[in-house]
Formats: C-alpha cells, structure tokens, sequence
C-alpha cells in the first residue's frame, strides 16, 4: 500500500474514502435498524403467520385457515364498539385539549412574573406516568373518601355520592377529566412555544389599525401557528388511539365492556381469553392501518417543514 | 414604565397604566387559580402517602395531614415492595444507555450522509407510533419460546427497541441544527469518521443528547404496557405494581399512594432538568422551543 500511495494515483485515493464512507454510513445504522426490525417488521409478520393459523391457549391447530378470521373481525361487534369508544373518547378529548391548552397558551403569553415557575408546575401532569395519573384520579373520584365528590357537595348544598368509576353515566365523565387533565399541558406547552414565535411586529400593528384581539388571533396568530397545531393534534391523536393506562387504571374497561378501547379489548382477546389466532388478526389490521395513517401523515408534514 | 411610553395610548398613559395594572393582577390570578387546579390531583396524591388509615379512611376527606409520616413508605420497603422501583430504575437505565449509543450513530448516519433518504427517517419514526398492544402480543410469544418473559434483557431490549425510533429521529435534528464545517476539516485534518464522532459531533451535541436522554428515560420509566405483558414477579415494574394495589375487595390506597409518589419523584427531576428542552422534546422535534 505504502508503494503505490508514493505515486500519484488521485483516483484510487477518492475511491477508497469513498468505499470507507460507504461502509461507515451503514456499518453505524446497523444495529439500531435490526432492533427496530423487532418491533417493525417481526410483529407484522408474526401476527400475519399466525392469523391464518387456529391458535387458541388449547388448541396448537396450525393448519391454514385462510381469512376466516378476518372475516369473524366483520362480525364481532365488540370489536367494532372497542373502536367506536376509542373514538369518542378522541372525539371528546382532542378538541378539549386543544381549546384549553389554547386559552392557557393565550393567558401565558404576555410577560408575567413568574411564568418560568407557572409553566414548569403546569408541564408535570404530562410527565406523569399515564397509570400513576389514572390512580391519582381514582383516589379522587372515589366516592365516600375521595374529594371530588366532596368539593360538588358544597356547590349543590347536599352530598353527591357519585360513582364515578362504576356508573354507566359517570365512567366516561371521569375518563375524560382524566386524560384532559393529563395531556392538556402538552398542548399548553407546544402552542405557548409557537405562539411566543410568531411576529410581535404584526400583531402589534393590527392592535394600533384598532383589529380586535379575536381578529388578530384569528387573522395573524391561527395561521402562523397552523403547522404547529397540525403536529400537536397528529401526536396526540395517535395517542389516544392506543389509549390504554389511564382506562385500565381507571375502569379496566368497565362497567361490563362499556369503556373497552382497542388496546383494552386487544389486549384482553390476546392474555384473557388466549385466543391467539384472533388476536394476530386484530393486531394485525391495527399495525397496517396505523402504518398507513402515520407514514402519510407524516410525509405531509415533512414536505411543509 | 418603559412599558408604558412604548405603545402610544391615546387616552392617556395614567388610565393606561391603571388598566394594564388591573389586567396584570387580573391574568395573575387566572395563572394562579390553573396551576392550582391542575396541580391539586399531584397535591392529594403526595397527602395520601403522608396520612394514617384513620384519616385516609375518613368521610369527608381529610385535607391534608395531622403530621407528615412515613409508615406507608416504610411499608414498601419492609413488604419488599419497593423493589419494582428498582426494576424500573434499572430497566430504563440500561434501555437509555444503549438506544442513546445505537440511536446516536444510526442518527448521525442519517443526517449527515442521507442513509437511506427522508423515507427511511420517516419509517423510523413511524415505528414509534405503532399501538404497543399490537407489537406486543407476537413479541411474547417470541418471549415464551426464548424463555425470555420476566427477564431484565427482555424488557431492556424491548424499551431499546421502543425508543430507538425517537432517539434516531430527535439526535437527527439535533445534528443537523450543528454546522458541518467542523466535522468536515476535521476528516481533511485525516481524522477517521470514528474520530469525528467521538472527538467533534459528541461534544458539538451534548446538550441534545442529554435532553433525549432524560426524554428516553421517562418513556421507559412510565411504560405500563410493555411492562404488564411482559413481567411476572421478578422483574415487576412500579406502574404495574401500583395497579396489583387494585383489589377487588380492598383499596391499599396507602401503597397506591406511597409506590405512585416514587415512582413520580425521578419525573420531577427529569422536568426541572429539561426546562429548555421540553417543547423540542415533546413534540418530537417539531417545535425547537
């Protein structure tokens, strides 16, 4: 090597850096790719194999059953209900978390003293494990020892013996304050960030052509934080669709099936009941469709940035 | 007031200056009463550790305390409890460590010689996204037949595969956001791509690696899913250890209270720690804060 590097031979010299460059940038993204090949792609196919299997926690049948248990996904309405409660609580949630995140942003943004302090206190229910959070608001919302029913007592000069967590009107109620209470400072933080972003020197000039603070909010401040409450509302989303610690804390899916999510019912198909096959199935229709909505989602907002 | 010749106030700066005065005090008090609000579940939470059964068992509820005890820590401790608290510690260190190593190269990777384009970036991260519950029923099955269910490589490699995705997608941006001049007459100086990285990115980075760092930890810290499939006894997590407080005939609030406040103590740190990182961090590099 030392013979040939003495005589002037550029190409060769380019050739190898290049041939080592090639070989770094693939060498450093190696193992990072194969674990992730565990959760992306061994799942995927697993649930795959074993859908068209008959696999319960009894049966080892692992002959071919072609899509017979897609087709038992169309009939199982408690499937389909799983979804439907999954949705709602989304429905619900996700403007809540926003609108509330948004008047909190809005309170924060003019100097105050103290905001540094305010925001730090504000940022930790998010923090907070999601099963931690659903245990907090259990002791809360119980009804003899809890002070949630305590403090509403006062306000309607009787007591108020509430079961939150039990009551068929009451258990969405205390999912929802739950998981608004948690998630909403996400939100309080992400668009407090964006709008300490946006130009003072327009909405200071709106506020002198005498616009109102709603038309400059409307106007001048929505626009510019558009793509900041896309991702926002994208995350958070994606969150709730897999909701699972704070019902399972809370309910654990109950009354009966009545606050059972898609996670909750997978999860109670797969290590309750042990129909194996069955589960495959449904796992794997909830990773094609989440893939699907996610790359999408994200290759939008990838060529807006 | 500076403030107060700054903007032009055609009626007058004294009214104006009594007007902002009453709207300072005015969303000082709205600030006040939200952080109360929103802060009285961790409050009640905390209290409950402190009380004796007399007083959490009491109708209506006491509001705080005759005297601030540790008999309900005590308890985890003697039960042997406490030692989910451990596993989590133990579990979501290792996992940080090692998805931080892997996630950094494979990151530097991706920003700085465009491995595999924007497609495979967005793969990445959209494995982050997958529903838990979906991945984790084939992975325990894979786990039963290694054997590997309740054991500390599994639910470390399980969390390391987890994150991965987000440590590779925020020490992206993070290396992307540092000029490439120095890294670039650092290999003209004959430094090897080796070298680069340990001598001239790592550095250039730290405050980034450590706010994905603290990040990653959380996640691993507050996961109850992976941990609930995937643990039986000995490797037990806090979340899901709080959860088996949940009897069918008794509440042990005071264990539900006591194991919940341990488990919410490193968070504590964690924010306090991230203060400037936490917007970047938790929108996934979307809003750098």
């Amino acid at each position: 090597m030392s013979v040939h590097a003495t005589a002037p031979r550029p190409g060769l010299g380019r050739r190898l850096s290049e041939f080592s460059d090639r070989r770094f940038k693939y060498l450093v993204i190696a193992p990072a790719i194969l674990i992730i090949l565990l959760i992306g792609l061994f799942p995927l196919i697993y649930n795959l194999v074993v859908s068209v299997q008959n696999l319960t926690m009894l049966e080892e049948d692992t002959s071919f059953q072609g899509l017979l248990h897609y087709a038992a996904l169309f009939e199982d309405t408690r499937l389909w209900r799983s979804l439907l409660h999954t949705l709602i609580i989304t429905v619900i949630a996700l403007p809540s978390e926003l609108a509330l995140g948004m008047l909190m942003a809005l309170l924060f943004l003019e100097r105050l003293p103290g905001r540094q302090v305010f925001i730090a206190l504000l940022v930790l229910p998010t923090m907070i494990a999601p099963v931690v959070a659903g245990a907090t608001w259990r002791l809360l919302f119980d009804n003899r020892y809890g002070p949630i029913n305590q403090i509403l007592g006062w306000f309607a000069g009787e007591p108020t013996p509430i079961l939150w967590t039990i009551s068929r009107d009451f258990v969405y109620p205390a999912i929802l304050i739950a998981e608004v209470w948690q998630w909403t400072p996400f939100m309080f933080l992400l668009l407090l960030a964006a709008l300490s972003n946006v130009d003072q020197s327009l909405t200071e000039a709106a506020e002198i052509d005498g616009a109102s603070y709603w038309t400059i909010f409307r106007r001048i401040m929505l626009p510019a934080i558009w793509p900041v409450v896309a991702i926002a509302l994208l995350i958070r989303g994606l969150d709730l669709f897999r909701l699972f610690d704070v019902v399972w804390a809370l309910t654990q899916g109950g009354p009966g099936t009545m606050t059972e999510t898609i996670s909750i019912y997978t999860y109670i198909q797969g290590f309750r009941q042990f129909e194996t096959s069955y589960t495959g199935a449904i796992a794997f229709l909830v990773i094609v469709l989440l893939s699907v909505i996610v790359i999408t989602a994200l290759r939008r907002m990838e060529i807006d940035r | 007031m500076t403030g107060a010749t700054r903007t032009t106030q055609p009626r007058g700066t004294r009214l104006g200056l009594r007007r902002r005065t009453w709207r300072l005090l005015a969303r000082y008090a709205g600030a006040t009463i939200l952080t109360l609000l929103f802060l009285f579940p961790v409050y009640w939470l905390f209290m409950i550790s402190f009380k004796t059964p007399e007083e959490i068992f009491h109708s209506p509820p006491v509001w705080y305390p005759a005297s601030i005890q540790f008999d309900n820590y005590a308890a985890l401790f003697k039960g042997g409890d406490a030692i989910t608290v451990w596993n989590s510690l133990f579990v979501a260190t290792s996992s940080t460590l090692i998805s931080m190593f892997f996630g950094t190269l494979c990151a530097y990777s991706l920003a700085r010689f465009r491995t595999g384009g924007e497609n495979l970036a967005i793969w990445i991260i959209s494995q982050r996204m997958i529903p838990p519950i979906a991945v984790v029923f084939p992975l325990f099955l894979l786990y039963v037949w290694l054997g590997w269910v309740d054991t500390y490589q599994g639910l470390i490699l399980l969390y390391t595969a987890f994150n991965l995705p987000y440590v590779i997608w925020m020490m992206r941006g993070y290396i992307e956001d540092v000029p490439i001049d120095l890294e670039q007459s650092a290999l003209v100086d004959g430094c090897t791509h080796w070298q680069v990285l340990v001598k001239v990115v790592f550095p250039m980075v730290r405050t980034g690696l450590f706010a994905t760092a603290v990040f990653t930890f959380v996640f691993a810290w507050n996961d109850f899913i992976f941990a609930l499939v995937m643990t039986r006894s000995a490797v037990t997590t806090f979340p899901v250890q709080v959860t088996h407080y949940f009897g069918a005939q008794s509440n042990f609030w005071a264990k539900i209270s006591a194991m919940s406040v341990l488990g919410t103590l490193p968070i504590f740190i964690a924010v306090a720690a991230l203060q400037k990182y936490l917007v970047r961090g938790i929108s996934l590099g979307a809003v750098k804060g």
